[in-house]
C-alpha cells in the first residue's frame, strides 16, 4: 500500500469533510422534526406546570398564557412557526426561564464542556494508564487490584459517588465546596477566579471520571493484550527497542483505536451522564437545563437543547472518523 | 467571640434602630442574651426549583415569592394574629357599607431606579396586573371595580360588593405593587423587567445567572430605616435534596427555604448543633393534605363507602411515620391554627377498621375471592416521594378492609392532566394551600363552580352538592364579619358531614437555617417574607 501524495490527501480529506457535513444536514433536520412531534406526545404543557407551580389558577389565566405562548394554535401552525424560526436560526424564547433559548444554551455550554472535557481527559489518561498497567502485569496483583476497582467504579451509581464525596470532603473535612461552579463571594477575576472554578471542579470531575475510568481501563487492557502478541511488536522487540518504547509507540498506539471509537460514541452519553452530576453538584450545565425543561414541558427550550446536542454529536462523530486516519495511516478517508 | 461594641462605631445607630424594629415586630432574637446582631454580610439561601420570573405578582410560585418579597413590598403585611399591619400603606379605613377601602400611602418611598412611588402604581398593579395576569387575582379581587387616585398618596379601592376576603391577599407575598412607569402599555408577563425587577423593597436586584444563583444587594434608600441589615443575599439553585442538606451542613448556605431537605433528613437535623428546623411561618399558605374521591365514579357516590375509607386511615400514624411528625391530623378543611375561622366542633371519623368494614358491608361491598371487596386506583400528587410513600401507606391500610389499591404515579405535568383535565382516577391525594381565608384556598375543593376542567388545584373530586354550594356562596357575599365567621364555621361542619374528601393532615412546612441567624419572621407568611430584619449574631 503506497502512501498517496500529501496534496491529494488534503483535498480528499476536505471533500470527505464536505460530504459528511452535507449528509449531516438531513440528519439534523430529521432530528428537529421528530423532536417536535415526539415531545408533543407527553401529556401536559408549560402552562399546566406553571399553573401547578402557582398553586392556583383560573381558566382565564391559563387561556391567556396559552395565547401568549402560542400554545393555542393548531399543531401544524406551531410546526410551521418552528420551521420558519429555525430557518432564521432563531431557537425561540423560554417562558419558564424568562430569557431566550440561545442565551440559556450559550451560558450553559461552556460549563458543561468544561466538566465533560475535564472528566474525559481524566478518565482517558487514568483509564489508559491503569489498563496498560493491568496488561503489563496481567494476572498479578496490580491487575487484580485494577480489575476490582474498575468493577466497583462501573457498578456504583453516579449520584451515590457524588453525594458520598460531598459528605466526606465538604461536610466532614470541609476541604472542597459542596456544589456550584464558583464561590458566592463576588468579583473574582483572573487567577483567583480560575482557582475557584478549579476547586469546584474537583469533586464533579472525579465522580464522573470514576465511572469512565473503569470502562477505559478494561478496554485498554484487553486491546493491549491483543496487540502486544502481534508480529510487528515482536519485530520491534527483536530489533532491540526498549520495552517502554515498544509499549508506547507500537502497542499503545494501535491499542488506542477502540478507545477512540468508544470516546467518540460516549461524547453523546457524557452529555446525559452529566445530568446526574450536574444535579448533585448544582453545576449549571446543559444536562440539567434539558432535564428541567422536560419536567416543565418547556418545549422551546427542550427543542433547542436537543437540536444543539444532536449537532454536537454529529460533529464529534466526524472528529472521531478523522482521528482514525491520524492514528492509523492505513485507514483513509474517502 | 464577642466583638467589642466600639469596634463598629459607625454602625451603632443602625444597630439600635434595627434591634428596636425587631422587638416591635416580635421577631426572633439571638439564642443567647449576650449576642449582638451583626449588620452586614452575605446570606446564602438554597432554593428549589428555580423561579420562572422574579416578580411574584406576575409569575407567582413559592420560590418566586421567596426571592421577590425582598425586592417588592405590599400594601400591608399580616402579623402573627393574621391582622394587617402597615407596609406601603401607612393607614386605611373601610367605609360603613364595605364598598370602599381608602389607603394612605407612605410618602418617603421610591423605586430602585429613583422614581417616586405613588398611588398610580397601586392603581396600575391592582387593575392591570393582579386582576389580569395573577393566577388567582381575578377571583379574589372579582368585586374590585376601580382604584381611584385622588392624590399621589391616596388610593381608594371601590368594590361592587363587600369583599372582606381581599385582606388575606393584600400582603406583598400575594399582591405586589409594581412600578407603573416600567410596565404600562406592555403585557406584564412578557415584560423584560420581570427578569431584572425594579421594586421598592429592602433589597435591589443585582444579577440572575440561570441555573446557578440570584443575587440581591442592600437597598441603601429603603424607607424602613435600620433595614435591611444584610449587605447581600445569594439564592442558590440546588436541585438535589441530598446536596441541599450537605450544602447547609457544610455551612456553605445558611438558610433553606420551603422544605429544603428531605423529611427523613429533618429528623437528624433537628438534633444538629448548627441548624434549626423551623415549622412556623407557613400558617398563611396553610398546606392541607387530603384524600379525594372521584365523586362521579361508583361506588364513591355512596357516603358509607367514603366514611369507611375515613375510618380505615390512621392519620396519627400517617403523621408520625410518613411525615416524621411534621404534620398534625386534620379535623376539617381549615387548619386548627387559623383560629379566627377554625371550627373544632365538626363530625369526626376515628380510626376504626371494624367500623369501616361494617360500613362497606352495609354498602353492599362484600368480601369476594381473596378477601377483596373493591379494586380501585389511587393517584398521589407528583410533588415528591413523600406523597408516593403516603400512597403506599393507604394501600396497606385499605388492604386490611378488603380494598385493593393500585397506585399510579406520574411526573408533574402528566399528573396535572390526569387529575384536572381527564379526571382519570378513583382516588387522589394532594395538598392545597388553605391561605389565610377559606374563600381563597378551601372553597375551591368543595364548590361546584370550582369544577374547572383543565385548571390545576380546582375541584378535582367534582363534588357538586347543593348544601355545600349554598353555604359557600353565602360566605362570598357576606359583608358582616360576624355573620361571615358563623357561615365559615357552618361550612366546615357541612364539609365534614358530606365528606367528598377526607381531610388528612395539616402539613407543617419547614425552613432549615443556621442557629446564629437573627430576625427570622414567624408571621403567617414568614416562610416567604423579606430578609430585611435578618442578621447574623456575633
Amino acid at each position: 500500500m503506497s502512501k498517496p501524495p500529501p496534496v491529494a490527501g488534503t483535498s480528499r480529506a476536505l471533500r470527505y469533510l464536505g460530504l459528511r457535513c452535507l449528509q449531516a444536514v438531513p440528519t439534523v433536520i430529521a432530528i428537529a422534526v421528530l423532536n417536535f412531534f415526539f415531545l408533543r406526545l407527553a401529556p401536559g404543557d408549560l402552562v399546566d406546570t406553571m399553573a401547578g407551580e402557582a398553586g392556583a389558577a383560573t381558566p382565564e389565566y391559563m387561556a391567556m398564557l396559552r395565547q401568549l405562548y402560542g400554545l393555542d394554535q393548531p399543531v401544524w401552525t406551531q410546526f410551521l412557526h418552528y420551521l420558519s424560526r429555525l430557518a432564521h436560526l432563531d431557537l425561540g424564547y423560554s417562558f419558564r426561564n424568562s430569557t431566550t433559548v440561545l442565551d440559556l444554551i450559550l451560558s450553559r455550554l461552556p460549563n458543561t464542556a468544561l466538566l465533560m472535557l475535564s472528566s474525559l481527559a481524566v478518565a482517558l489518561v487514568g483509564g489508559v494508564a491503569l489498563g496498560t498497567i493491568g496488561a503489563r502485569w496481567r494476572g498479578r496483583w496490580p491487575d487484580a487490584l485494577i480489575s476490582a476497582i474498575s468493577t466497583v467504579g462501573f457498578a456504583t451509581p453516579l449520584f451515590w459517588i457524588g453525594l458520598m464525596l460531598i459528605v466526606l470532603f465538604s461536610v466532614h473535612l470541609r476541604w472542597l465546596p459542596a456544589g456550584g461552579m464558583t464561590d458566592v463571594e463576588a468579583g473574582r477575576t483572573g487567577l483567583p477566579y480560575l482557582l475557584d472554578v478549579a476547586r469546584h471542579l474537583v469533586l464533579p470531575v472525579f465522580s464522573l471520571a470514576v465511572f469512565y475510568v473503569a470502562i477505559y481501563a478494561r478496554m485498554t487492557r484487553s486491546a493491549v493484550l491483543e496487540v502486544r502478541d502481534l508480529d510487528f511488536v515482536r519485530t520491534a522487540r527483536a530489533k532491540g527497542l526498549a520495552p517502554r518504547k515498544v509499549m508506547a509507540r507500537h502497542v499503545l498506539r494501535n491499542a488506542l483505536l477502540p478507545i477512540v471509537t468508544m470516546t467518540g460514541l460516549q461524547f453523546g452519553t457524557l452529555l446525559s451522564g452529566s445530568v446526574v452530576i450536574e444535579t448533585v453538584f448544582a453545576w449549571p450545565g446543559m444536562g440539567r437545563l434539558a432535564f428541567d425543561a422536560v419536567f416543565q414541558r418547556d418545549l422551546n427550550l427542550l427543542l433547542g437543547v436537543l437540536l444543539f446536542s444532536s449537532c454536537l454529536v454529529v460533529v464529534s462523530n466526524l472528529c472521531t472518523d478523522l482521528l482514525y486516519s491520524v492514528l492509523d495511516p492505513r485507514i483513509e478517508v474517502r | 467571640m464577642h466583638r467589642p461594641f466600639v469596634w463598629l462605631p459607625t454602625r451603632r445607630s443602625l444597630l439600635a434602630a434595627g434591634t428596636a424594629g425587631l422587638a416591635a415586630a416580635g421577631l426572633s432574637r439571638g439564642a443567647h442574651a449576650g449576642d449582638v446582631a451583626k449588620p452586614g454580610g452575605t446570606l446564602v439561601v438554597v432554593l428549589d426549583p428555580e423561579p420562572a420570573g422574579l416578580v411574584a405578582g406576575i409569575s407567582i410560585s413559592a420560590p418566586a415569592v421567596a426571592v421577590s418579597s425582598n425586592i417588592f413590598d405590599g400594601l400591608v403585611v399580616l402579623d402573627e394574629t393574621f391582622t394587617p399591619r402597615p407596609q406601603l400603606a401607612e393607614s386605611w379605613e373601610t367605609s360603613q357599607d364595605g364598598l370602599s377601602i381608602t389607603f394612605r400611602l407612605r410618602k418617603d418611598v421610591s423605586w430602585h431606579d429613583g422614581k417616586p412611588f405613588t398611588s398610580a402604581d397601586v392603581q396600575y398593579s391592582l387593575i392591570e396586573v393582579t386582576k389580569k395576569t395573577h393566577p388567582r387575582g381575578n377571583a379574589v379581587f372579582a368585586n374590585l371595580t376601580a382604584v381611584e387616585t385622588p392624590d399621589p398618596h391616596t388610593a381608594v379601592f371601590r368594590f361592587s360588593r363587600p369583599s372582606p376576603v381581599v385582606w388575606a391577599a393584600l400582603e406583598g407575598t400575594e399582591t405586589q405593587i409594581l412600578p407603573r412607569h416600567l410596565y404600562e402599555g406592555t403585557n406584564p408577563i412578557a415584560n423584560p423587567w420581570t427578569a431584572k425587577p425594579v421594586g421598592t423593597g429592602a433589597f435591589v436586584f443585582k444579577e440572575w445567572i440561570r441555573g446557578d444563583r440570584i443575587v440581591l444587594e442592600r437597598n441603601p434608600n429603603y424607607w424602613d430605616k435600620g433595614c435591611p441589615l444584610l449587605d447581600r443575599i445569594v439564592f442558590r439553585t440546588i436541585r438535589d435534596a441530598g446536596s441541599r442538606t450537605a450544602t447547609l451542613e457544610a455551612g456553605e448556605a445558611q438558610y433553606g427555604a420551603m422544605n429544603p431537605v428531605s423529611l427523613a433528613d429533618t429528623e437528624r437535623l433537628r438534633g444538629s448543633a448548627d441548624l434549626t428546623v423551623e415549622t412556623r411561618g407557613f400558617e398563611g399558605s396553610a398546606p392541607m393534605y387530603f384524600f379525594d374521591f372521584n365523586m362521579r365514579r361508583k361506588p364513591f357516590d355512596d357516603i358509607r363507602v367514603r366514611q369507611a375509607f375515613a375510618h380505615a386511615l390512621d392519620r396519627t400514624a400517617l403523621a408520625r411515620t410518613i411525615w416524621y411528625g411534621l404534620a398534625e391530623p386534620a379535623t376539617g378543611p381549615i387548619p386548627s391554627y387559623q383560629k379566627a375561622f377554625y371550627n373544632p366542633d365538626t363530625p369526626q371519623y376515628a380510626f376504626d377498621p371494624k367500623k369501616a368494614e361494617a360500613l362497606l358491608d352495609e354498602a353492599g361491598l362484600k368480601r369476594g375471592p381473596g378477601g377483596v371487596r373493591l379494586r380501585i386506583d389511587h393517584v398521589p400528587c407528583a410533588y415528591g416521594d413523600d406523597y408516593i410513600r403516603a400512597a403506599e401507606f393507604y394501600r396497606q391500610a385499605l388492604k386490611r378492609i378488603g380494598v385493593e389499591l393500585r397506585v399510579r404515579t406520574f411526573d408533574l405535568p402528566t399528573y396535572l392532566r390526569v387529575i384536572f383535565t381527564d379526571y382519570d382516577f378513583d382516588t387522589h391525594s394532594a395538598w392545597y394551600s388553605a391561605y389565610p381565608d377559606p374563600q381563597i384556598g378551601v372553597q375551591r375543593r368543595y364548590w361546584s363552580q370550582a369544577i374547572k376542567k383543565g385548571t390545576p388545584s380546582s375541584n378535582a373530586s367534582q363534588v357538586a352538592d347543593p348544601d355545600l354550594d349554598q353555604v359557600i356562596e353565602a360566605i362570598q357575599v357576606a359583608g358582616d364579619p360576624a355573620e361571615r365567621h358563623a357561615l365559615i364555621r357552618r361550612f366546615q361542619s357541612v364539609a365534614q358531614e358530606k365528606l367528598p374528601s377526607i381531610n388528612l393532615l395539616e402539613l407543617k412546612f419547614f425552613r432549615v437555617y443556621a442557629k446564629n441567624l437573627d430576625g427570622i419572621s414567624f408571621a403567617p407568611f414568614g416562610g416567604y417574607q423579606s430578609f430585611k430584619t435578618v442578621s447574623t449574631s456575633v
